[in-house]
């Protein structure tokens, strides 16, 4: 016999839900490679997040203590996969810090054009993951159009079009070949107004900002509590980029070029005004926040290519000849950490005095950054881990190494 | 701050804790023992002229030859290190700081070298310990969480040792 109640209403208040566990990956499409997250959930309601990471462990670490400098070049590749340019750079600086090698201008101007140009391309990945994991598929559609023009021209430099192993410590390894600057300009000039197409799909769309205003919101201690760095840190406030606050051998690569960190700064970001305001609902440190650093991040980028490509014709000396394949490394040890797109990445390099490394070390922007997940997402619905992990815009090759 | 006063205010601060530097070295360090570490970093955090404030990475770096005659000519004894890297957002400068540690505690094989935790100075150390104890082999006491986090929780060994060696095989995969 069916029981039968006075009030259905009543059944919300008086079922008690048990605890569940739910995975989320590995192979979850939405958790960008082979994360995968254990939830403890009550109803819709997250009480604990535990990221479960290796499964993408390569040993790379380990590969570097048998390999000298230059032939683990291609290994830095692999780690953060969508920004291989910004890899390299990272490897090379942290090599030529340790042997004391001086680079031409040249070098140093071509070195901030393909970074900043692989900052655009990782930018536009993230971006359009990042609409993936919200259930929007065209943002994806629209950011590799674009990317692809930029994989082009880093196919035409380097002949690779992901793992490029271009920059090498001592410079680069080959020039850039004729014509490339001005098919370089020519993709700046028809890029630059895309991008507000972007902001129209997502920066200002309503669901986009419902789902990522006052989401996932990380004070300004918190992100440097956990060694947050990069897009993260900066959305959250955190007014510090190693393109400005970084070690000399790296900044001397921005001297004399025009850029600000993005950031905000009495309730505005540098050059907003162009773009969209900040919706009222978002609060420093969310979601949208660090989507939007990423967004100006793109067009800041843009400027310091265009001012790259002007010094870079002018400059003096040459792109740099690569320090020898098996050249004895002197004694000592030198970590060096740059601007990734995602983060502060840094190379540590202990060498006694072999052409091999005794100990390479990679620290990895995206290990840290994740590691605030079971933090950030404590006490939010399940829709919207997906929401705070791909903001964090975290590569797994990275993590894992 | 230059290098050699800020040893000096360490050393006097913490006295017989800070055992060491090197300031010619391309990044400077500053040697701390293990039982020194959480207070020494707590002080560099909080020190208003120092405000260090960013843990960058630990590392775990394994330092022995298995060959008796090569590790003669190496020019130090066997040890293990664990190394900080710290940086200030704020003033915009970075430190060393490392301990050094036997290869195994006490001497027996197989027994960890311990090193206090510092994930209650900074939440970055809790994930960076757990990778440094997964490979290199370092146990971190008081760590709140301390499990393998890139090896297979099953995992024998910590491959970053210089005296790892690879398994033969791992549940039915061949290993060497």
């Amino acid at each position: 016999m069916a029981t039968q109640l006075d009030d259905p209403r009543i059944i919300e208040f008086d079922v008690r839900t048990d605890e569940m566990l739910v995975n989320m990956g590995p192979q979850h499409p939405s958790t960008h490679g082979v994360l995968r997250l254990v939830l403890r959930t009550d109803g819709e309601i997250v009480s604990e997040v535990e990221p479960h990471i290796g499964y993408l462990h390569r040993c790379a670490e380990k590969i570097g203590e048998n390999l000298t400098p230059r032939q683990w070049i291609p290994y830095t590749d692999r780690m953060d996969y969508l920004a291989g340019m910004n890899m390299n750079l990272g490897w090379a600086l942290a090599v030529e810090k340790l042997v004391d090698h001086e680079l031409s201008e040249k070098a140093k101007h071509l070195r901030v054009i393909l970074a900043e140009m692989g900052r655009i391309a990782s930018h536009l990945v993230g971006m359009g993951a990042y609409g993936l994991d919200l259930g929007t598929f065209s943002p994806f559609l629209y950011a590799f159009r674009e990317r692809e023009k930029i994989l082009d021209l880093f196919e035409e430099a380097c002949g690779a079009r992901l793992t490029y192993s271009y920059l090498t410590p001592g410079g680069a390894t080959a020039d850039l070949p004729n014509g490339w600057l001005q098919k370089c300009e020519a993709f700046l000039e028809q890029f630059e107004p895309i991008i507000q197409e972007y902001h129209a799909l997502l920066t200002t769309n309503a669901i986009f900002v419902k789902r990522t205003a006052s989401i996932g919101v990380m004070s300004p201690e918190m992100a440097v509590d956990f060694g947050c760095t990069g897009p993260v840190l900066r959305g959250s406030g955190v007014d510090y980029d190693l393109r400005r606050d970084g070690e000399e051998r790296y900044t001397e690569m921005y001297d004399g070029y025009a850029f600000e960190v993005i950031v905000q700064k009495d309730g505005h970001y540098p050059r907003d005004h162009d773009y969209p305001a900040v919706p009222k609902e978002a609060v420093l440190g969310d979601c949208w926040h660090r989507f939007y650093v990423r967004m100006l991040e793109v067009v800041q980028a843009i400027d310091i290519v265009r001012q790259a490509i002007d010094r870079y014709s002018t400059a003096s000396g040459d792109y740099g000849v690569p320090i020898k394949l098996t050249q004895k490394l002197p004694k000592g040890e030198a970590y060096l950490e740059t601007e990734s797109p995602r983060g502060q990445m840094g190379f540590y390099l202990i060498s006694h005095g072999d052409s091999i490394p005794w100990r390479v070390r990679a620290r990895s922007s995206s290990f840290c950054n994740l590691s605030v997940t079971s933090d950030l997402c404590r006490g939010c619905l399940i829709a919207d881990v997906p929401a705070i992990v791909g903001s964090l815009d975290l590569v797994m090759g990275e993590i894992d190494r | 701050m230059s290098g050699s006063n800020l040893v000096e205010r360490l050393s006097q601060q913490f006295g017989e804790k800070i055992t060491g530097s090197n300031l010619e070295a391309i990044d400077p360090w500053i040697e701390v023992t293990p039982q020194g570490i959480v207070e020494v970093t707590r002080y560099l955090r909080d020190d208003p002229d120092l405000q260090l404030n960013l843990l960058n990475c630990i590392t775990g770096v394994d330092y022995f030859i298995a060959d008796e005659k090569k590790a003669k000519k190496a020019g130090w004894d066997p040890h293990t290190e664990v190394v900080y890297h710290l940086s200030s957002t704020k003033n915009k400068h970075t430190l060393v700081l490392k301990v050094m540690l036997p290869r195994w505690k006490d001497g027996v094989e197989g027994e960890l070298p311990e090193v206090p935790s510092i994930a209650g100075v900074f939440s970055t150390a809790n994930w960076h310990e757990r990778e440094v104890f997964d490979l290199s082999g370092v146990m971190f006491t008081g760590h709140p969480d301390l499990r393998r986090i890139l090896c297979p929780e099953d995992w024998i060994g910590h491959p970053l040792r210089k005296d790892y060696e690879m398994p033969l095989e791992y549940h039915g995969i061949r290993g060497r």
